[in-house]
């Protein structure tokens, strides 16, 4: 390479390089050394108290509620979501009128396409909005005045869907795959459409029913959208932060009672409410430990035989 | 790698493929049945999509009691007052910082992230590939583990609760996505156009603005969508960078803080026409973009992904 290359290669990665690294790089790396210390961040003086955080974390029943509570949404999240948008992808690719007496998409798929995903583009914080709007506590409230009318709730007693500790995790589920469904459903729906037609038709001359083309050819041929969805779902499940913080009660959420704390709730509550800067890179440290582990894992678990067409 | 935008390239036997019609009666009772079911479903997924949103929008015209009262209550008074008072009431301030944080951090973000990937996707030098995977892996962290030291970073820059800040901070950590998709695109492109650029005596820089970039223009669409949803959305980095730092500090919460900041004032003075109002304009241009560029928006977000 020629010298003046050299200096354009220079140039051009200079400021990228240093932003990422003041902005992201270290601090990433500066919270591994802030969470063995005490800092509670109103001064520079902090002394260091080795691993005191992280056994103070296992002693801290908030926090690991809070991570059982992250577990059930990573199991619950990621299964919910990914079968109603795999549902929903085949039957708007494949549950159509077999007119060509092949496989075809139903009419106007295009259309519920772009209704589907449009909860994708809205930010969180107005769902938050939306649905702390859908599950309010009185009858005013658009899921409680839809059971008053059916019927099934009492209008002088509604559900305090956000207040109930036995509910309040589904409802946020709720949330999330409402949001969610759409997308996965698009990203299924591109895979499955990559499947050559004839497959599917050699299979129905074979006399293969829809139920078996969907379980022997399109979920395998699928299989590695899946697991990136299922990737995905899992990391969005460990966040949990908007909703969680501004949907239910406390100062960063998580109520009622703890009821529906996340990592990342406790965390910024100890960071930016108590102070408490190195307990709180300690919590920062877990979350990186387990996202990265649970990454593992479910790439392992998910792995199949790569099928090639 | 092939090219980002899965739309373009031409699906596999997309066509309709001409064959005799399969006759059997009950094979055609299946497709029937199946035809009418799943339209029951997917008709009822979209109309779980739509009503919230519209009940939503609807309530913005309601009064407080309306609003308490029932939930199914007919608007009576269509007056758009509301939207003038809740765009009074912060979400014009919000809009606008959100504004312009994007308008900054959007090309900023382009420039470097395609700077950096071109350079990385085209060049070898020593350490080409260490960089480009010190910019990937950045991807793979939760933004968690740096808020707190990134809080101090930022104070000690005197960046808290300024634009300036906020930009500099979305840009580096738009960087791993960019990077990474870039690469791949610039990658894709034939070598041939480069050296008959440098041939004619264009210099790299040169090259690089003027033939490179305008050649990457698919890429770029998709990942500026990509950039801008993101980064409009976002709401974990200001809720830490853009707090007021003093009592005399202006509020230069964004969008999606305003927002929540609306709701949350709802415990104080009840004014929830406000809050839904504002919601809507906040939602609106979002559903314009949506619906504008609908196709660009699927492809962008879905290549994200599988990559």
């Amino acid at each position: 390479m020629r010298k003046g290359q050299y200096r354009f290669v220079a140039g051009f990665l200079f400021v990228p390089v240093a932003l990422y690294l003041i902005f992201v790089i270290w601090p990433y790396i500066q919270t591994f050394g802030y969470s063995l210390t005490d800092w509670k961040g109103q001064s520079q003086t902090f002394d260091f108290v080795g691993l005191d955080n992280y056994k103070a974390l296992l002693q801290d029943d908030i926090f690991m509620g809070a991570i059982w509570h992250n577990i059930l949404f990573l199991v619950f999240i990621p299964v919910i979501t990914i079968l109603l948008a795999l549902f929903f992808a085949f039957m708007l690719n494949a549950g159509g009128r077999s007119r060509a007496g092949g496989v075809s998409g139903v009419a106007g798929s295009k259309f519920y396409k772009v209704v589907y995903f449009f909860p994708q583009v809205l930010s969180l914080a107005i769902l938050a909005v939306l649905f702390g709007a859908v599950y309010r506590s009185d009858s005013g409230g658009m899921l409680n005045g839809f059971l008053v009318q059916l019927g099934l709730v009492d209008a002088n007693d509604p559900v305090v869907w956000l207040n109930e500790p036995d509910f309040v995790l589904w409802a946020l589920i709720v949330v999330v795959v409402w949001h969610g469904v759409g997308f996965y459903l698009v990203l299924f729906s591109a895979a499955m459409q990559s499947i050559p037609r004839d497959i599917y038709e050699a299979a129905l001359i074979d006399g293969a029913g829809r139920a078996q083309s969907f379980f022997r050819i399109t979920l395998p041929l699928l299989w590695d959208s899946v697991q990136t969805a299922w990737v995905y779902l899992g990391i969005a499940a460990m966040d949990m932060f908007i909703l969680v913080s501004t949907m239910t009660s406390g100062e960063f959420g998580g109520g009622p009672d703890h009821a529906s704390e996340v990592m990342s709730t406790v965390m910024m509550r100890n960071f930016l409410y108590y102070g408490k800067s190195g307990y709180a890179c300690a919590m920062g440290v877990v979350m990186l430990l387990l996202t990265l582990i649970l990454s593992v894992v479910m790439l392992r678990a998910t792995r199949r035989e790569r099928v090639e067409f | 790698m092939s090219a980002p935008i899965k739309e373009t390239a031409p699906a596999p036997a997309e066509g309709p493929v001409h064959r005799p019609p399969v006759r059997s009666g009950e094979r055609r009772g299946e497709g029937v049945a199946l035809n009418a079911f799943s339209h029951g479903f997917l008709a009822l997924w979209a109309l779980m999509i739509v009503l919230p949103l519209l009940w939503l929008v609807l309530s913005s015209f309601k009064t407080d009691a309306q609003i308490a009262g029932s939930a199914f209550g007919w608007p009576q008074n269509w007056s758009f007052d509301v939207f003038t008072r809740a765009w009074q009431k912060g979400i014009g301030d919000y809009f606008l910082n959100t504004v312009v944080v994007l308008a900054f951090s959007v090309p900023l973000t382009m420039l470097f992230g395609s700077m950096a990937a071109y350079v990385l996707a085209r060049y070898r030098f020593w350490g080409n590939r260490l960089l480009y995977y010190f910019f990937v892996a950045g991807a793979m962290f939760p933004v968690f583990l740096a808020l707190v030291p990134l809080f101090f970073m930022v104070k000690r820059l005197d960046m808290l609760n300024t634009y300036q800040g906020l930009i500099l901070v979305y840009v580096a950590y738009s960087m791993p996505f960019t990077v990474f998709f870039m690469h791949a695109f610039f990658r894709t492109l034939p070598t041939a156009v480069f050296e008959a650029a440098i041939l004619d005596g264009a210099s790299h820089t040169r090259t690089f603005f003027q033939v490179m970039l305008p050649m990457a223009k698919p890429g770029l669409i998709s990942v500026g969508i990509f950039n801008t949803l993101g980064q409009w959305n976002q709401f974990i980095l200001p809720t830490v960078l853009m707090q007021p730092q003093t009592g005399d500090d202006p509020e230069r919460y964004v969008l999606t803080q305003g927002l929540i900041q609306l709701q949350q004032q709802q415990g104080y003075a009840s004014d929830l026409p406000v809050l839904f109002a504002g919601v809507t304009i906040a939602m609106i241009p979002m559903l314009v973009v949506y619906l504008s560029f609908q196709r660009q928006v699927q492809a962008g977000l879905t290549s994200a992904t599988l990559k």
